[in-house]
């Protein structure tokens, strides 16, 4: 692939994600939000003289006239040029506004707007409400409101993770833990490690480190897969969270494991064929929660079931979730 | 190496549309056993498999791997895709061979993200997400 490309490709794919909400705000604001309320407006027997001294003092490029409450025509820096070619400044200003009024209605949204924009020559539009002139927008006035309203979005955003990860500070008990249950179905091969990625989005929300994360849904996955892979009728996760540990117990009702030594030996498997050739059954899968896990605790009977139960301390090495409330 | 020199080198074709192909690439990892990627990888590693069900995505998110390149043009159910977008994860086939592959790769200096055995026990790999 060459650059010309793949920078094509990033911006395409970058771009698509925000334009996507840029569109969404475009039906989701209202024109009333965005227009401009205290809009100047000129008299129907204004001189183009005046005119050009308020735009000129007022930095605006155009305005609504006004015959008594209703608007009558616009006028802009194009009919203002019109009009310095014709050495005309005495005139009044309905001899060269534009009177073919396009209105936009204050309780539309944006995107009726921007259409009018696209499909006319109009910069600016009268926004009218009970056929009265509440403001103007223009294409200024839309971009300033998408942009105010993206920085919204993303500052809410910042506020949820703000408030999930300083969740173990904000709330007080004398033992603070979130519960997180997940019901795994077996043989369920496509969905099979919904649950891990879900814990380790959870983890990463509360504000988790990127190695205990990372363990911790390396343990569970297996964990998970096995509960897919072996079980007669599936079983459950769950895991606790506290500041200083994490617990996590998977468990089953059978068919239970007959001989626990061995199951924890690397390499030895009951998995079948089928299970292998999906990249499962290789018999690393306990071997490899051990290494992730601090301590770790199987137990099995046939008429019972299983039940791993496996715990990960987050205080060694100051790296727990949320290390600065442990440490006070 | 960043994705997007990864898929020049594997003479590949990207799968997924959530991909930002700046992002780099540490190492790679070859391997077709979920468990022994687990086992062995390190942090933002590219993973090559022949393995084409959703659990390679599944895997690959838990190790935080960073791409994956599918061998000799295998090409992934729909299902694999889906979740390989939804976690952004880059999927790209390659007409390739593992062992080709590789070798490619390497030779283009990209260093290896497998752990050995003999680290398995002290548990080395997985404390290694710097």
């Amino acid at each position: 692939m060459d650059d010309k490309t793949s920078v094509k490709a990033i911006i395409s794919d970058a771009a698509a994600e925000d334009i996507t909400r840029i569109e969404e705000l475009a039906y989701e604001l209202k024109i009333r939000e965005v227009m401009t309320t205290q809009a100047h407006t000129i008299r129907l027997d204004t001189k183009m003289a005046d005119v050009l001294e308020l735009m000129r003092t007022q930095k605006i490029s155009g305005a609504p006239v006004m015959d008594q409450d209703r608007v009558v025509g616009i006028v802009s820096t194009e009919n203002l040029i019109q009009c310095l070619v014709d050495q005309d400044l005495e005139s009044e200003v309905n001899k060269y506004m534009s009177s073919n009024i396009l209105f936009a209605r204050a309780s539309d949204p944006v995107v009726e707007a921007l259409k009018l924009f696209v499909n006319t020559k109009v910069g600016r539009l009268p926004v009218i409400e009970d056929n009265k002139l509440v403001g103007i927008i223009t294409k200024g006035d839309i971009t300033r409101g998408v942009l105010k309203a993206l920085q919204r979005d993303y500052k809410t955003e910042e506020l949820r993770r703000y408030r999930a990860s300083h969740l173990f500070e904000d709330i007080e008990s004398d033992r603070t833990s979130v519960i997180l249950r997940y019901i795994i179905k077996p043989r369920d091969f496509v969905h099979g490690g919904t649950a891990s990625s879900n814990i380790k989005k959870a983890l990463q929300r509360l504000g988790g480190t990127p190695q205990i994360t990372r363990k911790v849904s390396i343990a569970i996955y297996e964990a998970e897969m096995n509960l897919v892979i072996h079980t007669t009728n599936g079983g459950t996760i769950r895991v606790e969270i506290e500041p200083h540990i994490i617990s996590i117990d998977a468990f089953d009702d059978g068919p239970g494991i007959e001989d626990v030594e061995l199951a924890l030996k690397p390499g030895w498997s009951t998995a079948t064929d089928e299970i292998r050739e999906m990249g499962f059954g290789a018999g690393m899968g306990l071997v490899n929660i051990s290494r992730c896990v601090d301590s770790m605790k199987l137990e099995s009977s046939p008429e019972i079931g299983t039940r791993l139960k496996m715990k990960i301390n987050l205080d060694d090495g100051d790296q727990g979730i949320n290390s600065d409330a442990t440490k006070k | 190496m960043n994705v997007n020199e990864l898929i020049q080198h594997a003479n590949g074709k990207l799968l997924s549309n959530t991909t930002d192909l700046n992002r780099e690439i540490k190492g790679a990892c070859g391997a077709d056993l979920m468990s022994d990627v687990l086992a062995s990888i390190k942090p933002e590693a590219v993973l090559l498999t022949g393995l084409c069900n959703p659990q390679v995505i599944r895997t690959a998110q838990m190790a935080d791997v960073v791409a994956i390149v599918f061998i000799r043009g295998k090409r992934p159910p729909v299902a694999t895709i889906d979740l390989a977008e939804q976690e952004e994860i880059a999927i790209i086939s390659s007409p390739l061979g593992m062992f080709e592959l590789c070798g490619r790769l390497y030779k283009a200096g990209l260093p290896s993200l497998e752990g050995s055995m003999v680290d398995f026990s002290s548990g080395d790999c997985c404390d290694d997400a710097n």
